[in-house]
Formats: structure tokens, C-alpha cells, sequence
């Protein structure tokens, strides 16, 4: 085992402080930033997997910051959900700095901006998924929200900035909601801590309000439908990087957020669930059918997230009696999507770079031209359409287990049309990806690196099909 | 651990890791790519020769993990996932050796190699399943690895024949995948067992009914079962090697493979008799063999019409199980190889057309016999073993079938059989009388020379490798270590004794 001094060390705080420096010290020496930020990043990686480490060999893990405890002071929190969050945040944050790093090579003047925000909104998730009380967990989604809208904004272009206002304004507009939701709670029960919280509260209306308000805020910065409408062009314009982290990482932290409060307050009743897994499903159908019309790949990419977002609330109408298999479907299946999407993005983002647009329609043999980026697309949207061997299979098969044992037939097909749906718009472009166009069009060299950490990222969408076993035990004793 | 684990896992790696390395390969390192193509080939049948001998001597093999919640990845070798797995290698070799020699000169071929090398892992794995689970993975694998084969041209006839290929055979896993989860909330288990897991359970036959259909329609897409044949002669398009894998070993025999494993070891053949489900699946074979046999008659494309050919011969397996007599069971499984090795000639020999003289209908085969003998000669072998002429395989393979329908009183066979055997000789003939009767045109459409040797060596040698085995597997088809002999193994325990 490991040795005492790495095992008992700290890691939690790290986790946070690490990304912290490093979004300070890219901003004071912007000409290394570049280098300070890479570097960072995979210190703050080691801390986050470490925790992880630390969760998995010896359970939840509490740590006063500063010595104080809960009441006066902050305390972090990491249970099974947070680690396999830090985790996927890590793994995926490492990828997508590498891949920042060459790709925006090609841009200096957007070097010293991104860095910074990306190191500042990395600090931001990795408090979230460590954070005990309702008011810092406010206080982190605000501070994520602002680097997003910000990273956005970077693009420049009119596209982006719109998106960023957008976004921007939906961003406010949903950490008020919640804001709201949190001073209630305060004023009724009198405190922010979640533990407590779920002690102290007993239902009925002093809860329901302040919960509606919350969940309400958190499913617009999550973009369920109909609150998706600011997603994809926020999602479609930003830079490559960008669009994979927001896509992969962002929307993950508020229904990250979303569950713990669930899980902490266990709404009763049967309309809320069906009323989220009816949005789910409108939002699998919507964002799956845009997608196939979309023109532009990164348009597609963008609205697919709209669609796999919807499937994470697939699981709120099915915890009723297999809370195991529902919830643990859907956590794995966001863990999934954020791989896949991840990888989605970049090797778009390679493609824009080699040719110079995305029209799927001229991707022209881009399959001899990158065959990994390619691969790496192609990969990613096996695990999207939930088909075999890949993580987004696994998520998907528990859920419909979930499904199908309680003989909830509608979600079962709910669940398999959208498998369909994805798997069509994702062969859309696979097939245009195969075969030539009669255009001829420019075309770039694409360092291997971005390649590479797409396709790498795809591979472990890939590799989560078959680690179920040993990750899903992390969330005994989280899911209700 | 011990090597019987681990042999299950290292015949997938002989061609799974051969195929990574491939992808990886520059489009030049010709010797390298040939060496690691055939060697995990070779590899791949050392290592099924070591298992059939345990298999046969009662060892088991069996490689398990834990993969979603209560379920296992389970690669298990049985005498039945022996059978395909060897008949995948087998010809995987015979068609490895022929695509080497097809594709000399043409870009693309590290692609083409490794996802070839991916697609053969796709079947030896779906051929060693030891759940459902197991099975469907593999299924879509299968799906998702031919897909860029069927496309390789990268024209815009291959994009839409790849779009219908996926449509149904994605529509396919689909039903495959309802299927198996409604069947797991019933049952909680899907591992294959003889003579099924299903029976006994005292579920709900009507509920039963859905489920074998589901699952049956599911595999049913890549068996072709009419109606959901229509891709088949759609996904013609591809390269010639890969009409052959598709046709022989892999996604066709993908699907009739999946209805034997349905039949025999999810419910169990007495149980699916006694469900009144095994009759229906027995007219349906009976409608896609004379349909697809009619249908082939009226092809001018040569390919087109073994495509066919294809539909309606590989529903003799099908009919086969879904007669549900140990006779017409031999008969059905067996022709799974016999058909495997007599299609794959078939194909080999109209590459050998095409790639040689440019001939890609019936109606410009004139005097091709006179050109090619050796070519046509492989092709007559493998045209009379489908029409079922003695001492052929196909002939065996009809005898069984036949026998079998008159053992369980269903004489309706019989004469499905003659008439199927009449069309087939119907849409054989004509192709053998003008190849070797009529005089040979002036001018081939586009014939390439190869001086004294009527085409390369590596195009030649295949087909009359696999012909010459279609007539031993029938000439000697009593012998010990024929695919009959070891059939008769398996059929012997897919029946309560």
C-alpha cells in the first residue's frame, strides 16, 4: 500500500489551491503561461487522483480548512461521487491542456487569456465536487460560471460573443435561482451545511420552495430542455478546447450538483421525477433530431450534448426502486460522456484546424488524411450511442435494467430510440468521413498531438465499458 | 490462472493484436504487414487445434470477468463456438492469402488489413460467447468493424450501401438489445447452457413468444432472413475479399450462428418446440430459401446473383435448427461450414473475373472457362455443392435436412428442398454452360496479363484451396475430424438423452 505520508497528506485542499497558483501565475508571466499552466495541470491531476486513491482505500474523507470546523469554518468533502468527479476532471483536464497548448500555438494573443480562466475554472470545479455546504457550492458555481462565459468570449468572433452574452445571462440568471433557493433555506433551517441540511429539513413547504428554486437554477445552467437554447451556440462557437470543456466538464458540475442536493433531501412524491425524465426525453429526441440536421459539425457535437444531457435525467423517473442501477447508470453515463464528448470536440476541433471548415458534407476522406482524429470520433460516438464495448453501453444497459425490472416499458424505449438516433448522426458523418467529395479544398498539417489526445481520450470512453466493476463501488453509501 | 483461461483470450489477441499493430503501419511495410497477417492467421490456428483437443478430451475453457452489475464477460470454447471459430480461422487464412494478392497496387490497405484483422476478432469472439451479453457485444462490434470494409472504396455508392448496411443491421442490435434485457428482468441470467436457460422457470409463454421473436428478428437481420434481407446484395459494393468474409464467415454466418445459440442454448429446442415457435421460424427459412433463390435468377450481375445465392442458402441453417430434430440439426449445422467453404470459392472465383478480365456479369462470362480453367473449375465445384450434387458438401448437407424433415413428419421440407435444388441448378447452369461452351469474345472488358499463369498465384491458389476442401468435407464425410463428425458431437448434446 501507500506509503503514510502520501496516503494521510492533504490532498484535497491541493486539489484546489494547485490550479489556483497556477491560474495567478499564468497571469502574472503571461509570455510562460503556456508552460506554468501544463505543468499545473498535471499537479493538480496527481492531487485530484490521489484523492480518489485516498477515497477508494479508505471511504469518505472530511477536511477542515484551516482547522476551523463546520460551522465557522469551510469544510471539503469527498465522498465516492466527488473522487470519481476530481478523477474524470483530472483525466480529462490533462488532455485538454495538451491539446490547448499546441493548438492555440496558432493564436498567441489568445494564450495568456485561456490559460489563466482555465486554470481559474479548474479551482472552481474541483471545489464544487469537494464543497459541504449549499452556500459554497454557491459561491464555486458562480465563480465556474464566470470563467465559462469568460473562456467563451476568447473566440472573439460575433458568433461567440453573442453566445457568451447569452450564456452569460443564463449563467446569472440560474445562481440566482439557486442563490435565492440557498437563503431560504438558511432563513428556515439555519444552516448551509449539507450534512445538517438533510437532517434538519423535514419537507413540505418551507422545503419545496427553496428546492424548486434551486433545482430550477441548476437545470438552466445544465441546459435540460426547454432551458437548452444557449447551450449549442455557446458550445459551437468557442475555441476547440473550450467547447470540449464545457461540454465535457461544466454542464457536469451543476447536475453534479443537482444529485447531491437530491440525494441529500430525497423529494417525495412521484410528479417531480416524471416531470424531469419527460424533459430528459424531450431533450434526447430535440437535440438528437437537430443534430442530424445540422450542417456543421461542431453544431452537431453541440446539440448531441443537448440530447446525452437529457439521458442523465432518464434516471430520476427510475430511482424509485432500483436507486442502485438508476442512479449508478446515469453517474456512469455522464462519466462516459464527458470522455467521449471531450474527445468529440477536439478531434473536431483537429478537423476544423487540417481543413479549415467543418461542413460535414465536404469532410471529403478526411479518414485518409486523420485517421486517428477520425478514430477518435468515430470511438466517441460508439460510446454516445451506448453500443459496445464502451462506458456509454454500460451506463445505458443499467438504466434500462432499472427499467425494464420494474416493467417501466416507456422509459426502456425512451432509452433504446435515443441509441438509435445518436448512432444515425454520428454514422452521418463517419460516412461522409469515408468517401470523397467533388469539391477540392485547402488542407493544413495538424501536429499529432492533438491527435493523439483525442483519440486517447476516446480510448477511455472506451476502457470505462469495462472498469464498471471496480468503479461503481465508490458510490455504495453515496446514492440514497 | 492456468492456460485453459487464458486460451479463449489469446485466439481473440492473435488477430486483434496483429490488426492494432497494422493500423499503425505506413502503406509500404508490404512484408511487414503480410508476416503479421498471416502469422496471427497461423497463430490463431495452432491454438484452436490445441483447444479442439481438450475440447474433445472434455477440458473446458473458460475466460471470465465481471463486466455491468450481475453479469460476466464470458469467452467460453464449446464444441459448438469450436466449430465457427474454426471455420472463421480457416478461411480468415483463405481469404488473408487472397485479399493480399487482390489488393497488390491499391491505397489503403493498412486500413483495409486492420479493421479485416478487427472484423475476424469480432467473430471469433461473438463465436465464443458465453452469455448473451457476451454475444451482443460482440454482435455490434461485428456491425461497427465491417462498416468502414463495406465503405472502403469511399465512393458515393459505397456511402449509401454502407447506410443501408447500418440502418438494418444497427435496426438489428436494436432488437437484439431489447431483447436480451427483457429476457435478463425475467430470468436474471443469460448464460448460454445446453438445452437452454429458459425452460422451467414457469414464465409466461406468451411473454416467451415476444422475446424469441425480438431476439430472433435481432439476429435475423444479418442471418437475411426475408424481409430484412435488403442490405445484403446492397453491400456489394465492397472489395471482393470482403463480399467473401461477409458472405462465408462473418456477418452472415454472424446470424445464423446468433438463431443456433438462441434456439439451443437460451431457450432450448424441445422448449422452443413445445412453445410453437420453432414452426413459424421453419416456414419463414423455408420463404427466404425459394425467395432469394427466385430472386437470383433474374441477376445479371454476377455478385448480385451470389448475394442472393447467399440469402437463400444461409437460411438453410436456420431451417435446419427450426425444423427441431437431431438429423435436421446435424443437417443445419453443418452446412454453417459447408455453405462457408462453397460461397467463399464462389466469391473468390468472381473476383478473379473481375480483377483479371474486368467481367462482372453473367453475360460477359462467355468462354471464360477457356481463359481461366483453373478459376472455373474451383467455381463449377462450389456451383454443383450448391445445388447439392453428390459427392459435394452442399449434397450432405441437404441429405440431412431432408432426412430430418422426414423424421419429424414435416414432408413439406422435402419439397422445399427439391425445389430450392431446382433453382439453384436454374441460375448455376446457365452460368457454367456459357463459361465453358460458349466461344470467348474478342476482346475482354479489361483484362490484365500475368504471362503464362491465367492470373496471380495468390487469387488462384485460395479458391482452390476451399473448393477442393468443399468436395473432401463431402467425399469423406464420414471420416473422423470432418465438420459432419464433429457436428454429430455437438447435436448429440442439444438433445435430452
Amino acid at each position: 500500500m501507500l506509503p503514510e505520508y502520501l496516503a494521510g497528506a492533504a490532498w484535497m485542499p491541493w486539489a484546489i489551491v494547485l490550479p489556483l497558483w497556477g491560474a495567478l501565475l499564468s497571469f502574472l508571466f503571461p509570455r510562460r503561461a503556456a508552460p506554468i499552466g501544463l505543468g499545473v495541470a498535471f499537479l493538480t491531476a496527481t492531487a485530484a487522483l490521489a484523492v480518489l486513491l485516498q477515497v477508494a482505500l479508505g471511504g469518505p474523507r472530511r477536511y477542515q480548512v484551516g482547522g476551523w470546523g463546520a460551522p465557522l469554518g469551510i469544510d471539503l468533502v469527498a465522498d465516492g461521487l466527488s473522487a470519481l468527479m476530481l478523477a474524470m476532471t483530472a483525466v480529462i483536464g490533462v488532455a485538454i491542456s495538451i491539446y490547448a497548448r499546441v493548438y492555440l500555438v496558432a493564436a498567441p494573443d489568445k494564450v495568456r487569456r485561456f490559460w489563466p480562466l482555465w486554470m481559474f475554472l479548474w479551482a472552481a470545479l474541483n471545489a464544487l465536487f469537494q464543497a459541504g455546504d449549499v452556500f459554497n457550492l454557491y459561491v464555486t458555481l458562480e465563480l465556474l460560471g464566470l470563467s465559462a462565459v469568460a473562456l467563451v468570449a476568447l473566440a472573439g468572433s460575433g458568433p461567440a460573443l453573442s453566445g457568451a452574452m447569452r450564456y452569460l445571462l443564463v449563467s446569472l440568471f440560474g445562481s440566482l435561482a439557486y442563490l435565492l433557493g440557498v437563503a431560504l433555506l438558511y432563513h428556515a433551517y439555519g444552516t448551509v451545511d449539507l450534512a445538517l441540511l438533510g437532517e434538519r429539513a423535514q419537507g413540505g413547504i418551507q422545503l419545496a420552495v427553496p428546492l424548486g428554486a434551486m433545482i430550477a437554477g441548476l437545470l438552466l445552467k445544465t441546459g435540460l430542455f426547454p432551458f437548452h437554447v444557449w447551450l449549442p451556440p455557446a458550445h459551437g462557437s468557442a475555441r476547440a478546447p473550450v467547447s470540449a470543456l464545457l461540454s465535457a466538464l461544466v454542464v457536469k458540475a451543476s447536475f453534479y450538483l443537482l444529485l447531491r442536493l437530491w440525494f441529500t433531501f430525497t423529494p417525495a412524491g412521484q410528479g417531480l421525477p416524471i416531470l424531469l425524465g419527460a424533459l430528459g426525453t424531450a431533450a434526447i429526441f430535440w437535440g438528437s433530431i437537430q443534430a442530424l440536421r445540422q450542417r456543421r459539425l461542431k453544431l452537431l457535437v453541440a446539440y448531441s450534448t443537448v440530447a446525452q444531457l437529457g439521458y442523465l435525467f432518464i434516471a430520476f423517473p427510475l430511482a424509485g426502486m432500483e436507486p442502485a442501477l438508476a442512479w449508478g447508470g446515469s453517474i456512469y453515463l455522464a462519466l462516459s460522456h464527458a470522455f467521449a464528448k471531450g474527445a468529440m470536440f477536439l478531434a473536431a476541433g483537429s478537423i476544423m484546424t487540417e481543413s479549415g471548415h467543418d461542413e460535414i458534407g465536404e469532410l471529403d476522406l478526411v479518414v485518409e488524411r486523420m485517421p486517428l482524429t477520425l478514430a477518435a470520433f468515430a470511438l466517441a460516438g460508439i460510446s454516445l450511442a451506448g453500443l459496445p464495448p464502451s462506458g456509454g453501453f454500460v451506463g445505458k444497459w443499467m438504466l434500462l435494467q432499472a427499467a425494464m425490472e420494474q416493467g417501466l416499458w416507456g422509459w426502456a424505449l425512451v432509452l433504446i430510440g435515443g441509441g438509435a438516433l445518436t448512432a444515425a448522426y454520428v454514422f452521418r458523418v463517419l460516412g461522409f468521413a469515408f468517401t470523397t467529395s467533388p469539391h477540392r479544398h485547402e488542407s493544413h498539417s495538424v501536429p499529432g498531438t492533438m491527435e493523439w489526445t483525442a483519440l486517447l481520450l476516446a480510448l477511455g470512453a472506451v476502457l470505462l465499458g469495462f472498469v464498471a466493476p471496480w468503479a461503481l463501488p465508490l458510490l455504495d453509501g453515496v446514492l440514497p | 490462472m492456468n492456460a485453459n483461461v487464458w486460451l479463449p483470450v489469446m485466439v481473440l489477441a492473435s488477430s486483434f493484436i496483429p490488426g492494432m499493430i497494422i493500423f499503425m503501419l505506413p502503406e509500404r511495410a508490404v512484408v511487414l504487414r503480410t508476416t503479421l497477417n498471416l502469422g496471427g492467421a497461423v497463430l490463431k490456428i495452432i491454438l484452436l487445434v490445441l483447444m479442439m483437443i481438450g475440447v474433445s478430451h472434455g477440458v473446458t475453457y473458460e475466460f471470465r470477468v465481471p463486466f455491468v452489475p450481475g453479469l460476466d464477460f464470458v469467452l467460453h470454447a464449446d464444441a459448438l463456438s469450436l466449430m465457427f471459430v474454426n471455420l472463421s480461422a480457416v478461411l480468415w487464412l483463405a481469404t488473408t492469402v487472397y485479399a493480399i494478392g487482390y489488393l497488390e497496387d491499391s491505397p489503403n490497405r493498412s486500413r483495409f488489413f486492420g479493421y479485416f484483422s478487427l472484423c475476424v476478432t469480432a467473430t471469433v469472439g461473438l463465436a465464443m460467447a458465453g452469455n448473451l451479453l457476451t454475444f451482443l457485444v460482440f454482435y455490434e462490434a461485428l456491425t461497427l468493424t465491417t462498416y468502414p470494409l463495406v465503405v472502403h472504396r469511399g465512393t458515393e455508392a459505397a456511402r449509401r450501401a454502407g447506410r443501408t448496411y447500418l440502418i438494418y443491421t444497427l435496426g438489428g442490435g436494436v432488437l437484439l438489445l431489447t431483447g436480451t434485457i427483457w429476457l435478463y428482468s425475467l430470468t436474471g441470467t443469460l448464460e448460454f447452457v445446453d438445452r437452454g436457460f429458459v425452460a422451467g422457470l414457469g414464465l409466461d409463454p406468451n411473454v416467451l413468444r415476444m422475446i424469441f421473436a425480438v431476439l430472433i428478428m435481432g439476429v435475423g437481420v444479418k442471418a437475411a432472413l426475408v424481409p430484412l434481407h435488403a442490405w445484403l446484395p446492397q453491400a456489394m459494393v465492397a472489395p471482393a475479399p470482403v463480399s467473401a468474409l461477409l458472405h462465408a464467415v462473418a456477418v452472415v454466418k454472424a446470424g445464423a450462428f446468433g438463431v443456433v445459440r438462441i434456439v439451443y442454448d437460451v431457450f432450448g429446442i424441445e422448449f422452443a418446440a413445445s412453445l410453437g415457435v420453432t414452426l413459424p421460424l421453419a416456414v419463414l427459412a423455408a420463404v427466404t430459401i425459394i425467395y432469394g433463390s427466385t430472386r437470383a435468377l433474374f441477376q445479371d450481375d454476377l455478385k448480385r446473383r451470389l448475394a442472393f445465392s447467399t440469402v437463400s442458402q444461409v437460411s438453410y441453417i436456420t431451417l435446419g435448427v427450426a425444423i427441431a430434430g437431431p438429423i435436421a440439426t446435424i443437417g443445419g449445422l453443418v452446412h454453417l461450414v459447408h455453405q462457408g467453404f462453397m460461397k467463399i470459392t464462389l466469391f473468390f472465383c468472381a473476383g478473379n473475373l473481375a480483377e483479371t478480365l474486368g467481367v462482372h456479369k453473367v453475360s460477359e462470362m462467355a468462354g471464360a472457362g477457356r481463359r481461366m480453367p483453373w478459376t472455373m473449375t474451383a467455381f463449377t465445384l462450389a456451383a454443383f455443392g450448391m445445388i447439392g450434387v453428390p459427392p459435394m458438401a452442399g449434397f450432405i448437407s441437404k441429405w440431412y435436412l431432408g432426412l430430418g424433415g422426414l423424421e419429424v413428419g414435416q414432408d413439406w421440407v422435402v419439397l422445399v428442398l427439391a425445389g430450392s435444388s431446382l433453382l439453384n441448378a436454374a441460375y448455376f447452369l446457365p452460368i457454367l454452360r456459357t463459361a465453358w461452351f460458349d466461344p470467348p469474345p474478342e476482346e475482354w472488358p479489361h483484362e490484365r496479363d500475368f504471362g503464362r499463369k491465367e492470373t496471380a498465384w495468390a487469387l488462384l491458389l485460395p479458391p482452390i484451396a476451399t473448393a477442393l476442401a468443399a468436395l473432401a468435407w463431402g467425399l469423406f464425410a464420414s471420416m473422423p475430424g470432418t465438420p459432419l463428425d464433429w457436428v454429430h458431437l455437438i447435436a448429440a448434446r442439444k438433445y435430452a438423452p
